[in-house]
């Protein structure tokens, strides 16, 4: 696995272990986030993502090795964590009988704030989750696209150094999820750490900086998505040409970083390259004397990265699986 | 290892939360009608009774209490049936209502150690206990001055006290008790039928069961039964069988208080009744020298249960 050296780290885990009895929920897990950074825990339900989580919130005990979140161990001094990090869990909920300002209220209590500065930041974070309107309205109306936005609020209401989201968007239709995306892009755009774990795999890839995937308990892969898929796809992108002329196949496949060219129609190519190769593509068709209809690429998909992986994994002998 | 920070911390802004959802519940308000009606029907039943048989007994307010008219029971006695059953409302869901609600890992990820969340749920259940109750026992007061017509005495005051903080421990025992179930089970039904289910066998069966158990382990001497008299070993296993219930122990607490004429609880030997004027009123001190041990054994009986419920919620996976 390639180690990204990250200075001052904002959450350094350490051969972070949890184990339940004889099962081993999460198994010496290392990662570094730094400031600013959105980092993406992904892997199926059951991975050890929650848990993981929660050993970093001090909210389940450690069973090996150590975390440290903003300079602070959360098992020794969980409150000096918990007051800097917002934390949004999975399929959050709220006091059905209260409104949502009263909800925000009792938390802000809670974290220490006093009450001009709670009702100040309270209506402040509602605006900026849209839910001014409805601030004073019962939380059982709500939808639950509402209440992930009421659990993002409260992570403003804190002013969050780091913010944690488990599953922020499943069960969010996707009109919702490009909202709620958009508001995780307004954190990081103010320099809010972001930790968030999903399995819906293309959402983690459209904002996360980084992203680990987890297996039974441990990270197979980490790294930037597209570094992840040069490693495992063996190329990060691929690009598809529209364009008439002779011989197109033999000069796409020339290009310097272009790995394979597939021709899937007479006039239509796909190249599969380490880079984007837009621009060479285009001067190559044009050399040739080619008519240039249409020129597009695919991002490397994180869904093709991951079921690479684990094909290939599976496919491998016992022994060689650990080495990764 | 030290903790850091206190933790208490967070622990008032709990404690006020619940109360302002127990008070303003609709569970809160069941409850609280069922207690009202019944014990104004008890204390109806008191009240013509005292009234035409009047000015024979020093302490009118106390009997108040404990008079009971057929087929009510009195006053005190449906307290300590009924008390168990608004405890058991207060706390069946204390902490699985927020598992289940999903808001226990978001209030416990705000900087507050699980302490503060406990503690402070029982410190408001046992809180609105008490509001409930002093209500209780200030209309009890005030019925007896407009339909008795007499002001009660200092001593009376006190022992009516005395016996009002017998009701709120004996409450806590039932309130820590819910919340100890509450936190074990994860279902609120369970937790509550779970409490009812020890309710009814401590205050229905176990009175019954009890006297058997003990003619189990003390098998009853014939030549008592000759004379008609129990077996003292047997009476004793008895007796000490009952103390088990809360309901038991504040029955004799209660009767101790509100009689000053109990001059023990239980068995007593012949000489200990030596030089005793029976029937004469023990002083305030002496009543309360007796109720003492049942009274311990309910404060006691609140705190065990309370930490029992504390260590296992410490040790408690947050997730759902």
């Amino acid at each position: 696995m390639n180690e990204v050296i990250v200075s001052d780290p904002v959450i350094a885990a350490r051969d972070l272990t949890k184990r339940y009895g004889s099962a081993t929920a999460v198994d010496h897990v290392n990662f570094a986030i730094s400031k600013g950074e959105v980092f993406g825990l992904l892997g199926p339900n059951g991975a050890g993502k929650t848990t993981t989580i929660l050993m970093m919130l001090g909210l389940t005990d450690i069973s090996d090795g150590t975390v440290r979140v903003l300079g602070h161990d959360p098992a020794r001094e969980p409150l000096q964590v918990k007051r800097r990090v917002g934390y949004l869990p999975d399929s959050v909920g709220f006091y059905d009988n209260m409104t949502a300002s009263e909800n925000l209220a009792y938390t802000a209590k809670l974290m220490g704030l006093s009450s001009p500065e709670r009702a100040r930041r309270i209506a402040a974070a509602l605006a900026r989750v849209r839910l001014l309107d409805v601030a004073h309205k019962r939380v059982a109306t709500f939808s639950r696209g509402m209440r992930q936005r009421l659990g993002l609020a409260e992570i403003l209401v804190k002013q969050a150094e780091v913010a944690i989201l488990d599953e922020p968007t499943s069960g969010l239709d996707p009109q919702a999820t490009v909202e709620f995306l958009q508001m995780i892009g307004e954190l990081k755009a103010e320099g809010v750490t972001v930790l968030l774990s999903s399995h819906l795999l293309d959402q983690v890839q459209r904002i996360c900086n980084r992203v680990a995937l987890f297996q039974s308990g441990r990270i197979v892969l980490m790294g930037a998505v597209g570094e992840l898929a040069r490693q495992v796809l063996g190329a990060g992108f691929v690009v598809e040409v529209e364009a008439e002329g002779s011989g197109l196949d033999r000069r796409l496949a020339a290009i310097p970083g272009v790995t394979q060219v597939e021709t899937i129609a007479a006039d239509r190519f796909r190249l599969t390259a380490d880079h984007d190769v837009r621009p060479d593509a285009a001067r190559a068709v044009v050399a040739a004397n080619g008519a240039l209809r249409r020129l597009s690429v695919d991002e490397p998909s994180l869904e093709a990265i991951y079921q690479r992986f684990f094909q290939t994994r599976s496919n491998e002998p016992q022994g060689v699986r650990n080495a990764a | 290892m030290r903790r850091e920070g206190s933790p208490f911390q967070g622990l008032g802004t709990v404690a006020l939360k619940e109360m302002a959802d127990h008070l303003s519940s609709a569970r809160m308000l069941v409850l609280e009608l069922l207690i009202v009606l019944t014990a104004l029907a008890a204390l109806y039943g008191a009240i013509d009774t005292l009234r035409q048989n009047t000015a024979e007994d020093p302490f009118l307010l106390l009997s108040l209490f404990t008079v009971a008219r057929e087929p009510l029971p009195s006053f005190a006695a449906i307290l300590g049936f009924l008390i168990p059953l608004m405890a058991i409302g207060l706390g069946f869901d204390a902490i699985n209502g927020e598992h289940n609600r999903r808001t226990l890992s978001r209030v416990l990820a705000q900087p507050i150690y699980r302490d503060a969340l406990l503690t402070g749920k029982f410190l408001a259940g046992l809180a609105t206990l008490t509001i409930n109750l002093t209500a209780l026992w200030l209309l009890v007061i005030g019925l007896g001055l407009i339909f008795l017509g007499i002001p009660p005495g200092g001593e009376e005051i006190a022992r009516s006290l005395a016996f009002l903080v017998m009701a709120i421990f004996y409450a806590g025992v039932w309130l820590a008790l819910a919340m100890l179930l509450s936190i074990v089970f994860r279902s609120a039904a369970t937790a509550a039928l779970t409490a009812l289910g020890i309710w009814l066998f401590l205050t229905v069966l176990w009175p019954m069961l009890a006297p058997a158990i003990a003619q189990v382990i003390a098998p009853p001497d014939p030549r008592y039964a000759a004379l008609g008299l129990e077996t003292p070993d047997t009476a004793l296993w008895a007796q000490a069988l009952q103390r088990i219930s809360p309901n038991h122990l504040f029955n004799e607490a209660m009767v101790a208080v509100l009689s000053p004429t109990t001059r023990a609880l239980g068995a007593v030997f012949l000489d200990q009744l030596r030089g005793a004027v029976l029937g004469a009123p023990l002083p305030f001190g002496e009543s309360l020298v007796i109720a003492w041990p049942q009274t311990v054994a309910l404060i006691a009986g609140t705190i065990v249960l309370f930490v029992a419920g504390y260590v296992v919620f410490q040790r408690q996976e947050v997730r759902a």
